[in-house]
């Protein structure tokens, strides 16, 4: 089994991304609730013989990773994705010239 | 001519309707704001809500926002089977700030095609589509050269094609030639029984992760939690991370 690092990791990974996720209010929402609910009823330790606790733990790790990778391709979105166009105004004020302005509106 | 064309279109104006969801979907109608495609949501749109919630329904688990009930994009209402699918589904509406942005609400997504079933596909039409990869397996198609892409392609996919191979007790092999390696119809047929063990849900979803890893194999392997996402990626993606490292290196 590859290498999935200890269930405690895991379990302050998911609460880390939970934080991020909802705000300040977030030991209120179900998620938080029941993550640890579920860690606590395992009671997950760092050994590897029950196959119960190898499902969660490798489930758990799998939403961490959704957590995280949605949160970092929100964050790349955010920073480089494209504006859009600019609109003939502000393509007009970037060389310093306005639009005439028509009373009749264009023809 | 134009203000006759004008007078014709103030016209028709009072008997065209805005198309606008009816306030009980969350989700959009079948008609986007963008006009007549019909399973395409909208890309955002202002959060509306205050409360996510969870309530358990007849068919299972559904999601409330404040006091509406969540549906899909085809009108039906948002059941799942098993509540922490629930719970994450409802976060992923909780996290939205000032505009839902649809594209990051993955779970909510696989939901709905679960749900509605667009591509209206049976079992077997599902499990059809995913056995097919395997022709066409990334983790079976070798290249020849580059000597150090070959290596590489050999000391990270060999392992997992011999795990599959020793898990289901099938022949699949891996293959230089175009046309891909030769499955036996048997291995097939293994996956084809094995992937029949799998509910309509599970299936979606297993199909949907073949289409983005391009790989049967690693998927599998992924399922059996033989692997994780992470090194599941990684490997399907290993001609791209090769190429980005000899491009790092070429300009240290």
């Amino acid at each position: 089994m590859a290498a999935l690092g200890s269930p405690l990791q895991t379990f302050r990974g998911l609460l880390r991304e939970l934080r991020h996720a909802s705000g300040r209010p977030y030991r209120d929402t179900p998620a938080y609730q029941h993550i640890v609910a579920t860690f606590r009823a395992h009671r997950v330790t760092s050994q590897k013989l029950c196959r119960a606790q190898q499902e969660l733990h490798f489930q758990a790790a799998t939403y961490l990773c959704l957590l995280r990778s949605v949160r970092e391709h929100t964050a790349l979105h955010r920073e480089y994705h494209g504006k859009g166009e600019r609109s003939p105004e502000e393509v007009a004020g970037l060389v310093g010239f306005r639009l005439p302005q028509q009373p009749g509106g264009k023809g | 001519m134009w203000c006759g064309c004008r007078r014709l279109l103030w016209g028709r104006f009072p008997t065209v309707r805005l198309p606008r969801p009816p306030p009980a979907a969350a989700g959009s109608g079948p008609v986007g704001p963008g006009g007549g495609r019909a399973y395409a949501p909208p890309a955002e749109r202002k959060r509306f809500y205050q409360n996510v919630s969870i309530s358990q329904g007849e068919g299972g688990f559904e999601i409330n926002l404040d006091h509406r009930k969540l549906k899909t994009p085809q009108a039906k209402l948002f059941t799942v089977p098993s509540e922490a699918l629930a719970i994450a589904v409802a976060t992923e509406w909780d996290s939205q700030k000032d505009t839902i942005k649809f594209y990051t609400m993955h779970l909510t997504t696989l939901c709905n095609t679960a749900l509605d079933n667009p591509t209206q596909r049976n079992k077997m039409q599902l499990i059809r589509a995913a056995v097919k990869f395997l022709e066409t397996d990334t983790v079976c198609y070798r290249v020849e050269e580059p000597a150090a892409l070959a290596e590489l392609q050999k000391n990270e996919w060999d392992p997992v094609v011999a795990w599959a191979e020793k898990r289901y007790n099938v022949a699949i092999g891996s293959s230089t030639s175009i046309l891909g390696p030769n499955i036996p119809a048997s291995t097939k047929e293994t996956f084809i029984s094995h992937l029949a063990s799998y509910n309509m849900w599970a299936l979606q979803g297993i199909e949907y992760v073949i289409t983005q890893l391009k790989s049967l194999i690693l998927s599998m392997g992924l399922i059996d939690r033989h692997i994780t996402v992470e090194k599941a990626v990684l490997l399907s993606r290993l001609e791209e991370e090769y190429q980005g490292f000899c491009v790092r290196r070429q300009y240290r």
